[in-house]
């Protein structure tokens, strides 16, 4: 495809000719051309395994292209290593954070270019320097001698961007950027960006949400399947037509129709005055059978806090949880998940708290329900395989063989497996923690019908979603958080997306509905 | 305010294992019948610098993740090499400590060739080198003997204007001209960033091949001085396993102790160093209390513990269950 809607006709940045990576025999990319040019912010958009990622890692040196030239202001370049693009004015900041734990802030933000004094590192200079570039991105409350592993997920990601801003970059690439930002500073970070641009910098911007591209980007470029399907600029297509382009297939409605219900369902899942100082005060919320209960509000109230809380993470919880009716007070996952309590919980992490990477889909998926699947001393492997076939169908996990590592599979059917994990273990409360954080517009939507599915089985689910507009499409209810605090329960016609923010934000609801607080 | 708040927490547990030498040795020297006087000092200090630049070579490639099992075979390598070339016109002496050093600096860059540039886990490789360098060692002396420049080793483990034990003026200045630079370079710092979290540092464009191979490299050096050392202690080289392997071992708990983290990332030398010196005050403890030195096994295995359970104790304190496999 020639990029001949381009408002800027200026030599490009960065162009690409011919680009192709196979890895083995899966091609990734395939005979890509891709341009970009300063002083415009560039959106990459795709489903998972669409080559966006394969495409960014060649940009940054991450891995070499098997074919293909790449010019950077008309000089043919080859990065061989993250380095290499750097001093070449290419950074990259990685859905993975490239963040060291161990490190304070500042050792962080000047890893590989810290100020000097007689060759040592000035410590003096480096805190200064780190204080200015967190001050630029809004996060002057970070000290510069804090550890990173002392943060949370929010600031870190901000002190990665300023970490980005410190190498001064001509060509930015934000890879899910804000996928763990808060509001707030999700805002300021659109507020950086649009003044970068207006410095001249060339931003490459991948993102799963279709308001931020309508928000930030000047231009879009639409791959699937390895391949570079079209650039135009913003507003030539519709929201609907982009997604068209992205799964090529027509677009049907995303979320299932909710059921309408003449009563409350029974009560599965019962809090009352849920406690846990400082970050839960008197939680009391019911889930019924059948139902999918949303957890809304600002990211950091409280929300993952409440899952793990539930599923016997945390000590020191106050106040009661009944499962049928039955008070429970489980003590770890494994009290959770027995058949008494029957709680499921999807982790935020997936590649840390959901799977054993190296381990393969089969024993991935049989870990949480291996001790139904044991006959005497040993696994019955037949039953745990013809269970496993019928998971892998159930949610259509693309896998060829379902004992190579769970590692090889794309994020979102990573994901799946996490789902099929839990699903094995039959339990009626399902708790998930934004389970689809970094995962394709195909794979969420099979992600949202199943929910429906499971709920009109009679599971009764919580589910916590950072991206609003799935709390919209998915849920019966909508429960608000502030500070450890339900401040409002939405139901029905309420639950739209600007009475999630106005709540969110504790200001009051459009149309004069009232809310129960 | 905060930062020096900030400082001291980042480094309790150099902090804890200072406190808790000095409270050991200030219980022997109560309990010595002669007290703090300066050949006591000597001898401790000669004794607890001997393991402590042992704990010193460890710390680095704990510091990058990796571990280092050929460190105390390193020691005894070149503590057999000395004891055969260390000797005679003042230039012979000086071209045979060159030659030590410069043995410890290749026998760290074979090990760390391999782990960085064969792939090799360190556990593994090192234990390998560490059998090969103790084969050597073994080549080089066969039966226990020897000789060194009796001049220098007196120098070295005497007082400087008979009041500060030499070798703890030593130590200085080893800590001075390789752990500081190291600490403030790039590289010392990739070195922490590598055992932090690799694929980050990886992906923050930090030269990882280079910081983790300097770290083997400066370790051979530092196993190496230890070497050099032992041999001005007793005047001869012996090839024996048993001695490399305990310190090797001991060299890891004094790391522990000195608080860093044997995950790699956190820590540094100087924590190691009053590790080493709090392994060693037990043996001096049961000396002053007369308690049949073969019991020191035991005791050092009790403070382990306890130094580590001081450092575990945050976990009762975890109010996330999860927060315990972070």
């Amino acid at each position: 495809m020639i990029d001949s809607p381009l408002p800027d006709d200026g030599a490009p940045l960065l162009r690409m000719r011919g680009i192709a990576k196979r890895y083995g025999g899966v091609t990734a990319l395939d005979g890509v051309d891709f341009a970009c040019r300063a002083g415009s912010i560039h959106a990459v958009l795709g489903e998972n395994g669409a080559g966006k990622s394969t495409l960014i890692k060649i940009i940054a040196g991450v891995v070499q292209p098997s074919a293909g030239e790449m010019f950077l202001a008309d000089h043919p370049v080859r990065f061989a290593t993250p380095a290499e693009a750097t001093r070449n004015g290419i950074v990259c900041i990685f859905q993975e954070l490239s963040l060291l734990p161990d490190l304070t802030v500042a050792d962080n933000i000047c890893i590989t270019d810290p100020p000097r004094r007689f060759g040592l590192i000035d410590g003096r200079a480096q805190r200064r320097r780190a204080a200015e570039l967190l001050a630029r991105v809004g996060c002057a409350d970070v000290h510069p001698m804090e550890l990173v592993k002392n943060l949370t997920l929010s600031r870190r990601q901000m002190v990665e961007i300023a970490k980005a801003l410190g190498r001064k970059p001509k060509l930015l690439i934000l890879d899910e950027a804000t996928s763990a930002l808060t509001a707030a500073d999700v805002a300021s970070v659109y507020a950086i960006l649009h003044r970068l641009r207006d410095d001249g910098l060339a931003i490459l911007y991948i993102s799963h949400r279709m308001h931020e591209i309508a928000e930030l980007a000047d231009l879009c470029s639409v791959f699937r399947n390895g391949r570079h399907i079209e650039t135009f600029a913003k507003g030539r297509h519709s929201d609907d037509e982009i997604v068209e382009l992205m799964i090529g297939r027509e677009y049907r409605h995303v979320f299932p129709p909710k059921p309408v219900r003449a009563a409350p369902p029974p009560p599965v899942l019962t809090l009352d005055r849920l406690s846990w100082a400082p970050r839960l005060h008197d939680i009391s919320l019911t889930v019924g059978s059948g139902e999918i209960v949303g957890l809304g509000g600002l990211d950091g109230q409280g929300q993952r806090e409440l899952l793990l809380a539930l599923f016997g993470v945390l000590r020191g919880v106050t106040g009661s949880i009944a499962v049928a009716g039955r008070p429970v007070r489980p003590t770890s996952p494994l009290q959770a998940k027995s058949p008494k309590i029957g709680m499921a919980l999807i982790p935020e992490d997936r590649k840390t708290e959901g799977l054993m990477l190296p381990m393969s889909v089969r024993d991935n998926i049989s870990l949480a329900s291996i001790a139904q699947l044991t006959r005497g001393l040993t696994v019955d492997r037949d039953a745990e395989t013809r269970r496993i076939d019928d998971m892998v169908r159930q949610l259509a996990i693309k896998v060829d063989d379902i004992d190579s590592p769970v590692a090889t599979l794309s994020g979102g059917n990573q994901q799946k497996v996490v789902i099929a994990k839990w699903l094995m273990t039959e339990a009626r409360i399902i708790l998930l923690n934004d389970p689809t954080r970094g995962i394709d517009v195909g794979t969420k939507q099979e992600m949202y019908q199943l929910l429906r599915e499971l709920a009109d089985a009679g599971a009764a689910i919580l589910l916590y979603s950072t991206d609003y507009d799935e709390l919209v499409g998915c849920c019966d209810r909508v429960a608000i958080l502030y500070q450890g605090r339900i401040l409002r329960e939405l139901r029905g016609t309420e639950i739209t997306e600007h009475n999630i923010v106005a709540s969110a934000l504790n200001l009051g609801l459009a149309g004069g509905t009232e809310a129960a607080a | 305010m905060i930062e020096l708040r900030l400082w001291v927490v980042q480094r309790s547990g150099m902090f804890l294992a200072i406190a808790l030498f000095i409270l050991m040795f200030g219980i022997y020297i109560g309990n010595h019948p002669a007290g703090l006087t300066v050949n006591v000092a000597t001898t401790a200090a000669n004794k607890g610098v001997l393991l402590a630049l042992v704990a010193m070579a460890q710390t680095l490639p704990v510091l990058t993740g990796g571990l280092d099992l050929s460190v105390g075979m390193v020691f005894i390598l070149c503590n057999c090499l000395a004891s055969h070339i260390v000797i005679g016109s003042p230039l012979q002496v000086a071209l045979g400590i060159i030659a030590v050093l410069a043995t410890g600096l290749a026998a760290g860059a074979v090990s760390g060739t391999i782990i960085v540039y064969g792939r090799l886990q360190p556990i593994i490789t090192t234990l390998a080198t560490g059998a090969i360098f103790y084969g050597i060692a073994l080549l080089l002396r066969p039966v226990p003997g020897g000789e060194i420049d009796t001049n220098l080793a007196d120098f070295v483990t005497y007082q400087l204007f008979d009041t500060v034990p030499t070798t703890l003026v030593l130590l200085v200045l080893v800590t001075a001209a390789v752990w500081l630079p190291f600490r403030l370079s790039v590289t010392g710092r990739a070195c922490l960033a590598i055992g932090s979290a690799e694929g980050a540092a990886f992906m923050s464009g930090v030269a990882i091949a280079r910081a983790k191979l300097l770290a083997y490299v400066l370790s051979g050096f530092l196993a190496a001085l230890a070497g050099l050392l032992l041999t001005f202690i007793t005047f001869s080289g012996e090839a024996s396993a048993p001695a490399g392997g305990t310190y090797t071992l001991n060299s890891i708990a004094a790391v522990v102790i000195g608080g860093t983290s044997l995950f790699g990332g956190s820590g540094g030398v100087i924590g190691s160093i009053f590790g080493a010196f709090v392994l060693r005050t037990i043996e001096d403890l049961l000396f002053v209390f007369d308690l049949p030195p073969l019991w020191q096994p035991l005791f050092q295995g009790i403070v382990l513990l306890a130094a580590v359970s001081l450092g575990a104790g945050r976990v009762f304190r975890l109010r996330n269950r999860l927060e315990l496999f972070g």
